[in-house]
């Protein structure tokens, strides 16, 4: 029978992606770091903001770190007024996003849950679930049942050790595909002159007084009217050749895939208290997080007992999980801050401006911080979504914290 | 393909025939068989078909690395995408064809999974010639020694070669080892056992396959944890293919894999049999399918081929084409020919098209030495041209290669290869030991003689052959046949601007599916490296990540599951409370009674009976589960000034007093009460859910900041249980427990701790209360716990004394403004937004936490405030989780001013209320607001926290 | 998982340990003197380096003390460990042994060779 599997055919890459130009000697704007947020900003900046002139320098491979090894979820259901304004206006950007780039980015919108196993678990949610709605965040709290109707793999008997007594939704929420959205902003920008440069890592910074005027580089040096850092899990050793110091800890995050399995998970599944966030990707894989290694570590790689313990608990909540198999592990380094949101704005030094500290949301923010970060650099002043993610929070104290918060932070 | 089951040889069991069915078919195999050479002895050679385009798919190797074989396990134990070559045949199984995606199964798992920790000096992953050597110099040597296969019986691929060991079959050489091996009390064999991960220190976790293959109350699966100080990696190799048009068709077969399948299963695949070749390790299988019977034809990339070979073919009958290549397999949906191009297609003659028959197409493109775990193991692989592929660089210590992962030449270096891996590794051993070990570094070991006449090279480099016209559109070339990636893809990848071999691989998918890339990756970067015009070096592989290969979640997750996915903690009176009925609420790993629901009550109806009691009679509650933590010595008392906020050094002795605790940048942290035994000696409580961290977070100032105090702290959590003693009863009841104690007000006032015999059980009484009432603290060593609880069931009897949960215990606490850290704060709220401003001490130099209460942000008039919550209309409920906002004109978005953080219904205050975090929220007590919810929109009037005894006048009785 | 040489026990399986985070970061003596940056530094500044770092373990599995460790951030090995109040040893000559010029697959690389010998 010479079929193909349904759901399995994904979208074909467009027969032309991006120059490979060689580093002209200076530009408007560098951005240090070709990962999605690095490009993301590029793209903006040429599409909305009207510069043109930039430069995208990337150590390695475009959108090789961290937008290579995420879980791919994306959703706006924080529970603070600044975490779900910036979440919300990228999920806002990802709803047009495949239009806006003319790429396929396989963004389904499946709906999340996040799952409630205690009964202050429930209070949580319920509050988090009424701030998101008056916020303007589509968000609903579920019964067990209605998790069940939502994702009916889901295990809700009582008997589990941690029963599952209900979720909050976002109908919104979802995933997309990595590679294809890293890329759709990659060509995108390519083709309005952006250059991008791989292979190219960023061994210093010239500042004359007080002043960004450049780059050194492993292919020279570049100047640079601007300089913009979106380096993820790097952040600190690049912000430190500018002399500045970030309150980020880096840490190694681990994921896994199965096999590709038919159609079984239909929706985005988060718990924190039975710690787990698994999807179904459109090839058939499930893909899942697993936990953060506590020290910290630049090795993209983490420790075993680690995806043990993920299997334990997928396996609780998804007994039909059992038989999957385990067919690839890896890692990424995710950069954490005190209080689990990130730093983006400007800096003490005129013309450098700094993104970072995304944790584990960096790829369900990218369109939304790429906007609002071009935005920034374009206007030399913190655009009023990111405004309250300032660097110079740590010291007067006024945090956005996401760690009490209980949302799970993936 | 006209495969069929020989009457003689192989190692099969004829007179155990296995019935299965493939694809709702019976067949019947024998004991020994995988499903593939069941299969193919059964004449099968087709599989489920392929992913994007549909086309058929057959059996390509014998083992791990098969990329086309896949199949849906429908019975005895469901399992999605299993390779039909790894699967030995069981009576009962049922499989099918695969295309694309695997099912999982909605049945339960009925398995039983394990795990085994094993400690040893020399792992030796692989038991062919050179793991097998290995493993005998060592334990020759007295060394610790786990050797793993993942085959069913060691041998690796002794068990194929036609070439003798010492005069005799491969076979018998590999079953001697083990027999050796065995008499080893330090050595351990696995079988069926596959590595599949290396990680520091020597780790390496494998699987072992312990009974699909058999009927047994065994674990099904079990994963091996293994510390070991030195490894051998002889992981053999896999053999290459060759790309060219239609290379995915059934019937197009690996070289070696047709051996194993004659030698083992006496399986032979076809009659008519083209073998194509860049290099000699082909004519073993082609010699051995012509003597059983099979009409040969080898074609050969190289212009000249040893004169060993060329009269071997000839005495065996088999026709060589040197010179040439395979550019299509022709077929529909099995190889029926082959087209031949001469080879490398310079000669000045024209090409001459040649057509032969056949219905097997054997290929080997080189080998690949398998190098996952040595890579897994950080080690780096460098492309060698010589063989053309990737091979290790130096070994790392501590980890050692042999055979053809080591790239040795054949069959005599690799026993060679591995007798020295071995020897490298003891002398490692004994270089890391300061005292001689209990083995020696040498070992006597006579190399077998064997006479080899296959070695990896001379071989030509050839990752694809180009395309006749009639198949370049579209291009049939597969490089990878489970995600149907052509050459014409990878060039599509290249043509669109990239150069990394990473983003190749995700533009086409390349080496994505279950194989991992096992047999398509090398010759992905070698076209890859081709088009780009620089060298396989230069490119690079992509990273290998563990595991080698698929390993279930269920053998992962192992014995962690259900009631051991985490530990379940109970009281010393659990069972009294499930005995009378308890409900239960996880509170952490605790269980704790929820509430006491009598027949026909539901939680609202209970908690209002349980209330009654506790404000009007006398109640009790378990309340063992609150963390207690024993602090002495000297320093004690400035140790615990440092940690709270208040002043807890001037504590007279025999008195207790409530604390709360800040982490350092003045967020509330936990609370407590504290009480003092004596000048050095004090009794920490904290909540339940932080008892192990604030005993850590102790430990941590002791150690690293203040290891200049003389403290000692020790969790006493399990060791005590306690009993709240609640209600204007209360003292009554005590009175009967514990006769010689002075209960009276003056004798034992608020807030004092008195040692006392309690029903005959040497404890200690606080006067504590969390519910404002005249309440006692009851404490005895748990193991007189469930005596306790009965004497204070017995005593208070008389009295109607009522047990209540931790939802009673809530209501109580709510109605007096006592917040529960965890519920009313969030990590965002400081002791002054709780109102706890008086137990912040203004005497203290400094504690944990003062600095930050001294930022500006910390005096901001909309910081968010502990106040009390009435409906205007007392028997609405006020929903929990609300968000709190001005107006009742509900439009999405809206600014909120606060939010509800509990939320009950009262029997004292004759109404519903709750405790919400407010913006400014003390300054709009009496204001109106709206508390609205998914569910309801409720009016309520802000108050203060208290709003039940708000004089304290009940604590007293 | 690796095995973690703990001063008092000896080389015990990650998982019996918990991070602290950056070592050498002392309470301030006077925190009240500090101004709100100061403080702030104190409270979320912590190194981030990507090369040996010097850092707080805590047997909480085992001994349940914590000491100190020189790791490697890139390769995870733990270069040198030693008791709270024993001095930082010199950095400097673990960026000896593992030069900063080192691509991180080469650092890994050294790891490895630990990761069976030590």
């Amino acid at each position: 029978m010479l079929t193909t599997t349904p759901g399995s055919v994904i979208p074909d890459h467009p027969d032309f992606l991006w120059r490979n130009p060689d580093p002209k000697s200076s530009y408007d704007v560098v951005i240090v770091g070709g990962g999605g947020h690095g490009l993301a900003t590029a793209y903006y900046l040429a599409s909305r903001y009207g510069i043109t002139n930039i430069a995208v320098l990337e150590k390695g491979w475009l959108g090789g770190g961290n937008m290579a090894r995420n879980t791919t979820i994306i959703r706006s259901n924080y529970l603070w007024d600044e975490s779900s304004g910036i979440y919300e206006h990228s999920l806002k950007l990802w709803e047009g996003l495949e239009e806006d780039l003319g790429y396929p980015l396989l963004f389904s919108q499946r709906g999340v849950l996040n799952l409630a196993h205690s009964l202050q678990d429930v209070r949580d949610s319920k509050r988090r679930v009424n701030a998101n709605r008056l916020n303007g965040v589509d968000a609903e709290w579920v019964d067990a049942e209605g998790v069940k109707e939502l994702c009916p793999i889901v295990n809700i008997s009582p008997d589990v050790r941690y029963p599952v007594l209900g979720a909050t939704y976002q109908p919104r929420a979802g995933i997309a595909k990595h590679d294809y959205v890293a890329w759709g902003y990659a060509r995108a920008a390519s083709e309005l002159g952006v250059d991008l440069i791989q292979n190219c890592e960023v061994t210093g910074l010239t500042i004359e007084h007080g002043r960004v005027v450049g780059v050194e580089t492993s292919r020279g040096r570049i100047n640079a009217g601007k300089v913009a850092l979106a380096a993820a899990g790097h952040s600190s050793v690049v912000a430190a050749l500018a002399g500045i110091k970030l309150p980020l800890q880096s840490h190694p995050l681990q994921a896994l895939v199965s096999e590709l399995l038919e159609p079984v998970h239909p929706t985005v599944v988060m718990s924190n208290a039975v710690h787990v966030y698994v999807s179904q990707a459109h090839k058939g894989e499930l893909v899942m997080g697993a936990g953060v290694d506590t020290y910290n570590g630049y090795g993209q790689r983490g420790a075993f007992h680690i995806i043990e313990r993920q299997m334990s608990a997928a396996i609780e909540l998804f007994p039909v999980f059992a038989r999957a198999h385990l067919l690839r592990t890896w890692g990424g380094i995710v950069d954490v801050t005190p209080d689990a949101s990130p730093i983006v704005g400007v800096t003490d030094i005129q013309g450098l401006y700094l993104n970072c500290g995304w944790g584990t949301g960096g790829f369900k923010g990218t369109p939304g911080v790429g906007d609002t970060f071009a935005w920034t650099i374009a206007h030399d002043e913190p655009h009023p979504l990111i405004e309250a993610f300032s660097l110079d929070r740590f010291s007067t104290g006024a945090l956005v914290d996401e760690h009490g918060a209980a949302a799970v932070a993936h | 393909m006209t495969a069929r089951r020989l009457a003689t040889g192989g190692t099969i069991d004829r007179s155990v025939p296995i019935p299965f069915t493939f694809g709702g078919v019976d067949y019947t195999g024998f004991a020994g068989d995988t499903l593939a050479s069941a299969l193919l002895g059964a004449g099968v050679g087709a599989f489920g078909s392929s992913v994007r385009l549909g086309r058929a798919r057959g059996i390509v190797s014998a083992g791990t690395e098969e990329s086309s074989a896949l199949v849906q396990v429908e019975a005895p134990f469901a399992e999605p995408m299993l390779l039909a070559t790894t699967i030995e045949l069981t009576p009962g199984l049922a499989a099918r064809g695969l295309t694309g995606q695997g099912r999982l199964a909605t049945e339960p798992d009925p398995g039983r999974y394990d795990a085994r920790h094993a400690h040893t000096e020399l792992l030796v992953v692989g038991a062919g010639a050179a793991g097998l050597s290995a493993a005998l110099v060592a334990a020759r040597a007295g060394a610790s020694v786990i050797l793993i296969d993942d085959d069913v019986t060691v041998g690796g691929s002794l068990l194929d070669y036609a070439e003798t060991v010492d005069g005799q079959p491969g076979a018998v050489w590999a079953a001697a080892a083990r027999a050796e091996l065995d008499t080893f009390p330090r050595v351990r064999v696995l079988t069926r056992t596959t590595a599949f991960g290396i990680y520091d220190d020597g780790f390496v976790l494998a699987i072992e396959h312990r009974s699909d293959h058999v009927t047994s109350t065994r674990s099904r699966q079990r994963i091996w944890r293994i510390r070991t100080q030195q490894i051998v990696l002889a992981t053999g190799g896999y053999e290459r293919p060759i790309v060219f048009a239609n290379n995915d068709l059934p019937g197009i077969m690996l070289a070696s894999a047709a051996q194993v399948y004659l030698e083992r299963f006496a399986v032979l695949a076809g009659e008519t049999v083209v073998v194509f070749t860049t290099n000699d390790t082909a004519y073993g299988p082609a010699f051995a399918l012509a003597a059983a019977g099979a009409s040969v034809t080898v074609v050969d990339t190289r212009p000249e081929i040893s004169a060993a070979l060329i009269s071997g073919c000839r005495t065996a009958g088999i026709t060589t084409k040197s010179g040439h290549a395979v550019q299509a397999a022709l077929g529909d949906s099995a190889v029926t020919g082959v087209q031949l191009t001469p080879w490398p297609g310079t000669t000045a003659e024209p090409p001459q098209e040649v057509t032969l028959p056949c219905d097997l197409l054997l290929v080997s493109g080189g080998w690949n030495p398998v190098l996952h775990l040595f890579s897994q193991a950080t080690g780096r692989l460098r492309f060698d041209e010589t063989l053309a592929t990737f091979v290790a660089t130096a070994a790392i210590p501590g980890v050692h290669l042999a055979g053809l992962a080591a790239a040795q030449a054949d069959l005599a270096a690799a026993f060679a290869g591995g007798a020295e891996a071995a020897r490298a590794a003891l002398t490692e051993l004994s270089a890391a030991r300061a005292e001689p070990g209990r083995h020696r570094t040498h070992s006597s070991f006579e190399i077998p003689t064997v006479v080899s006449h296959f070695a990896l090279h001379p071989i030509e480099q050839v990752w694809a052959i180009p395309a006749p016209t009639e198949f370049a559109d579209p291009d049939v070339r597969f490089v990878d046949v489970q995600r149907d990636v052509t050459v014409s893809e990878l060039l599509r990848a290249t043509g669109a601007g990239l150069s990394a071999m990473e983003h190749v691989k995700r533009y086409t998918t390349l080496g994505t599916a279950l194989d991992q890339g096992k047999t398509s990756g090398v010759i992905g970067s070698g076209i890859v490296a081709a088009a780009l015009g620089i060298a396989v070096t230069a490119l690079g592989t992509t990273t290998f990540r563990p595991p080698f290969t698929p390993v279930s979640f269920a053998v992962l997750a192992g014995a962690d599951r259900g009631e051991l996915f985490d530990p379940v903690r109970v009281t010393a009176i659990h069972d009294w409370h499930v005995a009378h009925g308890a409900l239960f609420e996880d509170v952490g790993q605790w269980k704790r009674p929820w509430y006491y629901p009598l027949a026909g009550e539901d939680l609202d109806a209970a908690v209002a009976r349980e209330c009654t009691a506790a404000r009007t009679t006398v109640a009790c509650l378990d309340g063992s589960t609150l963390g207690k933590i024993d602090v002495q010595g000297p320093d004690a008392g400035a140790f615990l000034d440092m940690l709270y906020t208040n002043l807890i050094s001037s504590l007279k002795v025999g008195s207790v007093r409530y604390g709360v605790m800040c982490s350092p940048d003045g967020m509330v942290k936990d609370d407590g009460t504290v009480i003092r035994l004596a000048d050095d000696h004090f009794i920490v409580t904290t909540t339940t859910g932080n008892a192990a961290s604030i005993l850590d977070w102790m430990e941590e100032w002791l150690q690293t900041e203040w290891p200049e105090l003389r403290v000692f702290a020790t969790s006493v959590t399990e060791h005590f249980v306690t009993i709240p003693l609640v209600g204007p009863l209360s003292r009554q009841v005590l009175a009967i427990l514990a006769p010689e104690l002075d209960v009276s007000l003056a004798a034992f006032p608020f807030m004092a701790t008195r040692a006392a015999t309690i029903a005959g059980i040497e404890g200690r009484v606080d006067r504590i209360s969390f519910s404002g009432e005249l309440a006692y603290e009851l404490n005895v060593p748990a193991w007189a716990g469930t005596a306790l609880w009965e004497a204070v069931m017995a005593a208070g009897e008389p009295f109607g004394i009522t047990p209540y949960g931790t939802e009673t215990m809530h209501v109580l606490r709510a109605e007096k403004g006592y917040p529960i850290i965890g519920q009313d704060t969030d990590g965002t709220v400081s002791p002054f937004d709780l109102g706890l401003g008086w137990a912040v001490s203004q005497k203290k130099v400094d504690f944990i936490g003062k600095r930050s209460f001294a930022r500006a942000v910390n005096d901001r008039a909309d910081r968010k405030e502990l106040v009390g919550l009435l409906p205007v209309d007392p028997t609405v409920a006020i929903p929990d989780g609300a968000q709190l906002v001005e107006s009742a004109d509900i439009t999405f978005p809206m600014p909120m001013f606060g939010h509800v953080s509990s939320a009950y219904r009262s029997v004292a205050l004759d109404s519903h209320f709750a405790l919400a975090l407010v913006k400014g929220g003390r300054a709009r007590i009496g204001q109106r607001m709206f508390a609205w919810s998914e569910e309801s929109l409720v009016e309520v009037t802000v108050a203060d926290a208290v709003l039940y005894d708000s004089e304290g006048a009940r604590k007293d009785g | 998982m690796q095995l973690i040489p703990c001063p008092n026990c000896g080389r015990r399986e990650e998982i019996e340990f918990h991070y602290g985070g950056q070592a050498h970061v002392p309470y301030p003596a006077e925190p009240a003197a500090l101004g709100d940056a100061e403080w702030a530094d104190y409270l979320f500044f912590r190194d981030n380096p990507k090369g040996p770092f010097a850092e707080r373990w805590y047997h909480s599995g085992g001994c349940r003390r914590w000491f100190n460790a020189v790791r490697d951030t890139r390769s995870y090995r733990f270069l040198a460990v030693y008791q709270p109040d024993a001095p930082r040893p010199d950095i400097a000559q673990f960026m000896a042994a593992a030069p900063p010029v080192a691509a991180d697959r080469a650092s890994a690389a050294s790891s490895a060779t630990n990761a069976v010998t030590r």
